[in-house]
């Protein structure tokens, strides 16, 4: 038990495992926001009332059923069934849980030995100091939509069996991606993007709590570069007021730097170099943003958004760069050159607009 | 000792550009916790002597004490690994594709072996070693997920310094780990007046026309036009105008396979091509930098009625050697569909007449 307790993620995530280890060395080390600032209570949690609601239940005598949260990345997911283990354990949390971030251990195997094993242990109902604590362990299973079918098929009946002991809280990002018998023994919980406004609120107390100076427009940059996720809003923030330095002010520009964010001068360049129908000229023009290091799947992102929203293009044409920017950030993904793959999303930009 | 080398700012204070950023960069040695980073941008640009500068920031000028190591590793399926690693005291450096698909079994050890040594010297600098790998873009999918696992696991005691070409090929999972700091290659103008300030150094005169054509051919790469600079001033001194800047001899040659391809479309021709492309790739050119020049020497002659269809092809044929293990079937499949497009072109326009 010792050895697997080591070997195995006990009841931290990743970035937890950062500071536990960092704190183990002699000097205390200043901790990472995400960390820092993650909702040490279920009331903490925002937004996410469904799932919140159901916890303060079960904090207060009820009983938890199986849970299945998912919903996009920086949501909340993690934070509320961490902060609701605290609660529900306090202390003795650690051993309480077993956290198996599915994309490293995957495989019916991980399956078959630490979660059974995991989940055949007994749990008491009162803790160490003779207060009362619910009678059974939560197996985590982070990012559970990266498992195999197979590892999948394999919980099913471990999932019944150890109800007596065990409960099971799966994270995922795409339900669709979870086999229907696992889906229907839990109880789903869909985690919406947060709101700008809250993310702002957050964002602007750790700006206090830490000293950091930085006005409205600027957090709103950030807000609005992270696609309500707060941890990469946060983690954002926290990389700008390291670069820095102290008692210097965080910019927008500072902020676009470190999130990569291709200035819209370059998307709208870009389709006008496209309208002239001039091959040569292209080329030119995607040579200069390749010398500009720009990432080319943050251009296709970033240009996605533009050409939906633009006026400039009727339907057909919208459908047929749709298809083609799809095209080409699969094959980018796949370790395509980026200069040629851009290339051929300018001619097709150019086929549109020559058929409009 | 190459100019390249010679002249390669050793702080953050001699740097040439990017003032602002190497203030940045200060900033963050100057704390505790200094987070893993993520370098990109073009060949040339300068990524290297960033990383370099940062090491001396953090560690003082022992970093400079630099020896070479052959490193041992053993797969699971007992097959020996030799890799060369460059390291110091503080750091070590090492490109983990140069052992091809074995590069996880490098990744993981190596970051193994460092972590596990801890800095014993209770006042040290600092209580983390640094870990440099370069060309990170052409790490294995597998690599780079090990690599995120053991990021977190050894945070403690080494931190990463990763450097790519292209960001895109990196995994998210990794960038979001990672400090993202991009280098933009430098201008023409920035390059001119490098190329000038050394020339000065080396006491010689650059005419200034002469400065912009080698900036010209560089490619807006610095280590490029330090090079051609240099050679120039072996082939001809002192300097003229008209000079001529010698151009890379792969370059020329992919120009003149471009040329046989445009005036013969045969079966002949493919086999002469598929010699050149052989030559090409045993003299060690990469695969994807052949397709680009070919492609854009290609582009240079052809109507602009089917350049939009070989764009086109060209990126399907792209992407398939990307996935692929040989490049030539690629290659010479692309060049096929070149002149089969090329060809039809020329007969619909002969039916015309």
């Amino acid at each position: 038990m010792e050895g697997f307790l080591k070997s195995g993620k006990l009841g931290e995530n990743p970035e937890k495992t950062m500071i536990i280890m960092k704190s183990k060395t002699k000097k205390p080390k200043p901790v990472h926001w995400v960390e820092k600032y993650r909702p040490k209570t279920i009331s903490d949690v925002v937004e996410q009332t469904e799932a919140v609601n159901v916890l303060e239940q079960c904090l207060t005598g009820a009983d938890l059923p199986n849970l299945l949260f998912y919903g996009p990345p920086g949501s909340g997911k993690t934070s509320t069934i961490l902060a609701a283990a605290r609660q529900l354990f306090g202390d003795m949390y650690k051993d309480r849980i077993l956290e198996l971030n599915a994309s490293d251990e995957r495989g019916i195997q991980v399956i078959r030995d630490k979660v059974k094993n995991f989940s055949q242990l007994t749990a008491s109902g009162v803790r160490p100091d003779g207060k009362p604590c619910p009678p059974f362990k939560i197996i985590i299973l982070d990012e559970a939509d990266s498992m195999t079918h197979a590892a999948q098929a394999a919980l099913r009946r471990t999932i019944e069996k150890e109800t007596k002991t065990t409960r099971f809280c799966l994270i995922c990002n795409y339900i669709s991606r979870i086999i229907e018998p696992l889906t229907s023994r839990c109880t789903k919980f869909r985690f919406k993007p947060l709101n700008e406004y809250l993310i702002i609120e957050r964002l602007s107390f750790i700006c206090d709590k830490e000293g950091v100076k930085c006005d409205d427009a600027t957090l709103n940059a950030l807000v609005e570069t992270s696609n309500g996720d707060m941890r990469r809003a946060i983690t954002c923030l926290q990389s700008c007021a390291k670069l820095n330095g102290p008692n210097r002010k965080i910019t927008i520009e500072s902020v676009l730097d470190v999130t990569g964010v291709v200035p819209n001068i370059w998307l709208f360049n870009f389709l006008k170099v496209c309208k002239k129908l001039n091959l040569s000229k292209l080329q030119c023009f995607i040579e200069k943003i390749m010398f500009e290091a720009y990432s080319g799947s943050q251009i296709l992102d970033q240009l996605n958004e533009v050409i939906v929203n633009s006026d400039d293009f009727n339907d057909k044409q919208k459908a047929v760069i749709g298809a083609k920017l799809g095209e080409v950030s699969f094959r980018l993904l796949e370790g395509g050159s980026e200069f040629i793959h851009l290339l051929d999303l300018g001619t097709t930009v150019m086929k549109a607009y020559a058929i409009a | 000792m190459l100019w390249a080398d010679k002249y390669r700012p050793k702080d953050f204070s001699n740097l040439d550009y990017y003032k602002e950023q190497a203030a940045n960069l200060k900033n963050l040695t100057k704390d505790g916790d200094f987070p893993h980073l993520l370098m990109y941008g073009p060949l040339g640009a300068g990524k290297k002597t960033r990383i370099m500068c940062i090491l001396r920031e953090l560690f003082g000028p022992g970093v400079e004490r630099l020896k070479m190591e052959v490193m041992n590793f053993i797969t699971p399926s007992n097959k020996k690994l030799e890799i060369m690693t460059i390291n110091s005291s503080h750091h070590i450096e090492v490109n983990p594709s140069d052992v091809g698909i074995y590069d996880r079994v490098v990744v993981m050890d190596i970051i193994k072996n460092v972590a596990q040594s801890q800095q014993l010297n209770a006042n040290a600098t600092r209580d983390f070693k640094v870990i440099v790998l370069t060309d990170v873009d052409a790490l294995t999918k597998d690599a780079q997920h090990a690599l995120r696992r053991t990021m977190e696991k050894y945070i403690s005691n080494c931190r990463i310094i990763l450097c790519a070409t292209s960001v895109s090929r990196v995994i998210p999972a990794i960038r979001s780990r990672c400090l993202c700091i991009r280098i933009p290659a430098p201008t023409e103008e920035t390059i001119i007046e490098i190329l000038q300030n050394t020339c000065k150094k080396e006491d010689l005169k650059l005419p200034s026309e002469l400065a912009k054509r080698i900036a010209e051919v560089s490619n807006r790469n610095l280590r490029r036009a330090l090079l051609i600079c240099e050679a120039c001033k072996v082939e001809q001194y002192p300097f003229t105008d008209n000079q001529k800047v010698p151009e890379p001899d792969w370059q020329v040659f992919i120009k003149k396979t471009a040329d046989k391809i445009l005036q013969n479309q045969s079966v002949e021709t493919l086999s002469k091509v598929r010699e050149d492309l052989y030559e090409l790739l045993t003299n060690d050119i990469p695969s994807d930098i052949i397709f680009k020049t070919m492609l854009g020497e290609l582009l240079k002659k052809c109507d602009a009625s089917i350049s939009a269809r070989v764009v086109e092809e060209a990126a399907r044929h792209e992407h398939r050697m990307a996935q692929g293990n040989k490049a030539i079937f690629h290659l010479e499949s692309f060049v096929v569909k070149f002149m089969y497009i090329y060809q039809s072109m020329m007969q619909e326009m002969f039916a015309e007449f």
